[in-house]
């Protein structure tokens, strides 16, 4: 399996994100093309591409685009989803502050071809070397004309807004998203309707994944079937593998999609330790777990779900032989725990007792009955809450205990931990 | 990031959601301790969103808030409201729903540690006992000197750079106990210790005020490094491979006559990852290279421009 880089292409060459150099290298010249073509035109080309959202859900963004409802006199908005948060996932942060001028050319693309002329970038708070970057980049395009008034003559006007979160991983999810941009608690919405009729300020807008604008310049330069010689037909494109934890040499790995992890592996070197791959996860924490027996499976979004997995942020996390998974059970669902909203009864509750269950079976004093009652809880949290922050958080739950069951038993037989007790109380108590 | 809470009567740990814990509200908090400047910077806020929409400033308006005063105040409460035409509770309801936003005054610098699965099972619960002993604080607590407010955070998405802190935000990957423990050392004798990626270290106001989307020319610190080794591996792996995405330079134009589309893709000079990109050190700071991974046959600064 060839590396593939396209999104990734200019990262260590002479600093990529100053504007000057993304020039020299094909940059802005996907927007020009672009803007010789008809606004339907593009949508088109972008569906025909199959480009699926790099967000984590795989929806396909010529679709999504295609639903904004056209001349129907409102304004329109792009909302551009940077918080990225999903634990290990770690792709759009190094593509901003590296190569940002890759998305703003991909956000002027997607505002002529859903007619919008204002486009908001949401990125998250932390970030603050990507907001510092992308600040700088939209300014320098509006010094060359590509954003601002009349685009490059063609008559298009667009802007871009930065916006910088404050600390919700919920604000990722595409709705919240909306809420916390139009300054409110950032908790999901009911949909439908779906932000393509009923988004920001209640007006038809596109929400896309950094990645998946970024991949747009180089769809209209490289047309459909170009993007469909990478990957499944169905599930195509570059997909940048974010490859961390007990592995040689982590680090972003831009392959076709449809790679396996047992190609991945190879190209980072293999394990750290030397010791054997015991659980991994594809996507994100989000995505259930897999293991050494999954080695094989197409990484793409289709196969994937098949697999009973999904692709999510193609954040893979790796985990050996030495590494307990409860305790990374447990530290997973104190993050959905305290990342929450709070909305829905399910995934609030659930969580806040999840953690404490896992808790006490790391510790020692957990029992038998207490693997159903995870079981009980992660069934109830599945399907019931708004979003999938709470799909997200049964994940890890339920597909350890799937396939490690033994090891929560060994928990209880052992009173703790077979891994040792880690007694890590600092001085002040906490 | 619980918030962990002794019950006193019954000496178990309770778990509190911090969404759920309401702000210190000890006064009702006084608008007019903003100067004019800063209603300037609150008014050039509103102007980025659309007409009518002047709530969208309230995320960045309480950065505002806190890169004035370290944390969000009453008086910071009472100053969006009044600017926005929000009620109070309006305000307070938003602010003690985000991580970032402070209930306590935070010291000259933030100091996060990754606390999340990777990162924890890579060594960031150790950094974090390690400085909680070194500091003698613990979550969202601030040394007596002001100098240090420590937390535990989620994934700070450097997964890659395991296990990871932040200062002010900005990233000082690869950490260890040793390094971390003098990365505050350091901090607390007045020493401000380069970020691995990011700009060069200023303060937590200094910082809010950048996230709040006000920077000069410093600020944005045009020069500063946001790449490393992890960040390039996969880019340098392939220069050394010789691997290529296909190529869209020379590719024909797909033809439904002639299936021409369907031929294998030819590898362009145009789409090759420079062989300069492999030979250059792995950067520390943004090595410069002479020419674009992707375009060897140019150079990437401007025609006349030199280092």
């Amino acid at each position: 399996m060839p590396l593939t880089p396209v999104l990734t292409k200019r990262f260590g060459t002479n600093q990529p994100w100053l504007i000057d150099n993304y020039e020299q290298l094909d940059g802005y010249a996907g927007l020009r093309k672009a803007l010789t073509m008809e606004p339907d035109a593009l949508i088109a080309l972008v569906k025909d591409s199959n480009l699926r959202g790099r967000g984590g859900a795989g929806f396909p963004t010529g679709m999504k685009w295609q639903f904004i409802p056209q001349n129907d006199g409102n304004p329109h908005y792009v909302v551009i989803n940077a918080d990225e948060g999903e634990p290990g996932t770690c792709r759009d942060l190094p593509l901003m502050m590296n190569d940002p001028h890759s998305m703003i050319e991909g956000i002027v693309i997607a505002c002529y071809a859903v007619r919008a002329n204002h486009a908001f970038v949401y990125i998250r708070g932390e970030a603050v070397h990507a907001i510092r970057r992308v600040s700088g980049a939209v300014a320098e395009a509006y010094a060359k004309g590509y954003l601002g008034t009349d685009v490059l003559g063609s008559g298009f006007t667009v802007d871009i807004t930065v916006h910088g979160g404050a600390g919700a991983y919920i604000c990722g999810e595409e709705t919240a998203l909306l809420d916390s941009l139009e300054g409110k608690r950032g908790q999901p919405r009911l949909k439908p309707p779906f932000p393509a009729t009923n988004g920001l300020y209640d007006a038809p807008t596109v929400v896309n994944n950094v990645g998946t604008l970024a991949s747009v310049p180089y769809i209209v330069l490289g047309g459909a079937e170009w993007f469909k010689e990478m990957g499944p037909e169905g599930s195509p494109g570059p997909c940048i593998y974010s490859l961390s934890g007990r592995v040689t040499n982590p680090g972003q790995y831009e392959a076709p999609m449809g790679s396996t992890l047992r190609e991945l592996l190879e190209l980072a070197g293999g394990m750290s330790r030397g010791k054997q791959l015991k659980f991994w996860t594809p996507g994100g924490s989000s995505t259930p777990m897999f293991t050494q027996e999954h080695l094989d499976i197409a990484l793409d979004f289709d196969a994937a779900i098949k697999a009973g997995s999904m692709n999510g942020t193609s954040a893979v996390m790796i985990f050996d032989e030495d590494d307990c998974v409860v305790r990374a059970t447990l530290k997973w669902i104190e993050f959905y725990e305290h990342e929450s909203c709070g909305k829905c009864t399910p995934c609030r509750e659930g969580n806040y007792w999840m953690a404490q269950v896992l808790e006490r079976l790391e510790h020692g004093h957990g029992t038998m009955e207490d693997l159903e009652t995870l079981l009980d809880a992660s069934d109830n949290i599945l399907g019931r809450s708004f979003c999938a922050l709470g799909d997200g958080a049964a994940s890890p739950v339920m597909s350890s205990l799937k396939y490690f069951r033994d090891e929560y038993v060994r928990h209880v037989e052992g009173k703790g931990c077979p891994f040792g007790a880690r007694v890590l109380v600092g001085a002040a108590g906490h | 990031m619980t918030i962990e809470v002794r019950n006193e009567q019954t000496g178990f740990e309770t778990r509190e959601n911090f969404r759920t814990t309401i702000m210190k509200l000890d006064r009702p908090g006084d608008p007019s301790v903003f100067g004019q400047s800063v209603r300037a910077d609150a008014q050039a806020i509103i102007a980025r969103y659309p007409a009518g929409q002047s709530r969208s400033a309230l995320l960045p308006m309480l950065h505002l808030v806190q890169s004035e005063q370290g944390y969000v105040t009453p008086d910071g409460i009472a100053f969006c409201a009044d600017v926005l035409d929000l009620t109070k509770a309006q305000v307070a309801a938003v602010a003690t729903f985000y991580t970032m936003y402070k209930r306590e005054p935070t010291g000259e610098f933030l100091v996060s540690v990754c606390r999340n699965t990777l990162c924890g099972l890579l060594g960031g619960d150790e950094i974090y006992a390690a400085l909680t002993e070194a500091l003698r604080i613990g979550m969202n607590e601030t040394t007596a000197d002001g100098k240090i407010t420590l937390e535990h955070a989620e994934c700070l998405a450097a997964c890659d750079y395991a296990p990871v802190v932040t200062v002010n935000y900005e990233f000082y990957d690869n950490q260890t106990v040793e390094s971390a423990t003098d990365l505050v050392d350091r901090l607390r004798a007045g020493e401000r210790p380069a970020p691995t990626r990011g700009a060069p270290l200023c303060t937590f106001k200094q910082i809010e005020r950048q996230i709040a989307g006000f920077f000069d020319e410093t600020s944005l610190a045009a020069d500063a490094n946001g790449s490393g080794v992890p960040t390039e591996r996969g880019i340098r792996l392939a220069v050394e491979r010789g691997d290529t995405a296909p190529s869209y330079a020379t590719k024909p134009q797909p033809s439904a006559a002639s299936g021409a589309g369907t031929s294998a893709p030819a590898k362009s000079a145009a789409d090759q990852p420079s062989a300069a990109a492999a030979q250059q050190p792995t950067s520390e700071h943004d090595a410069p290279l002479d020419t674009a991974a992707s375009d060897p046959a140019h150079p990437a600064k401007p025609e006349g421009q030199k280092d």
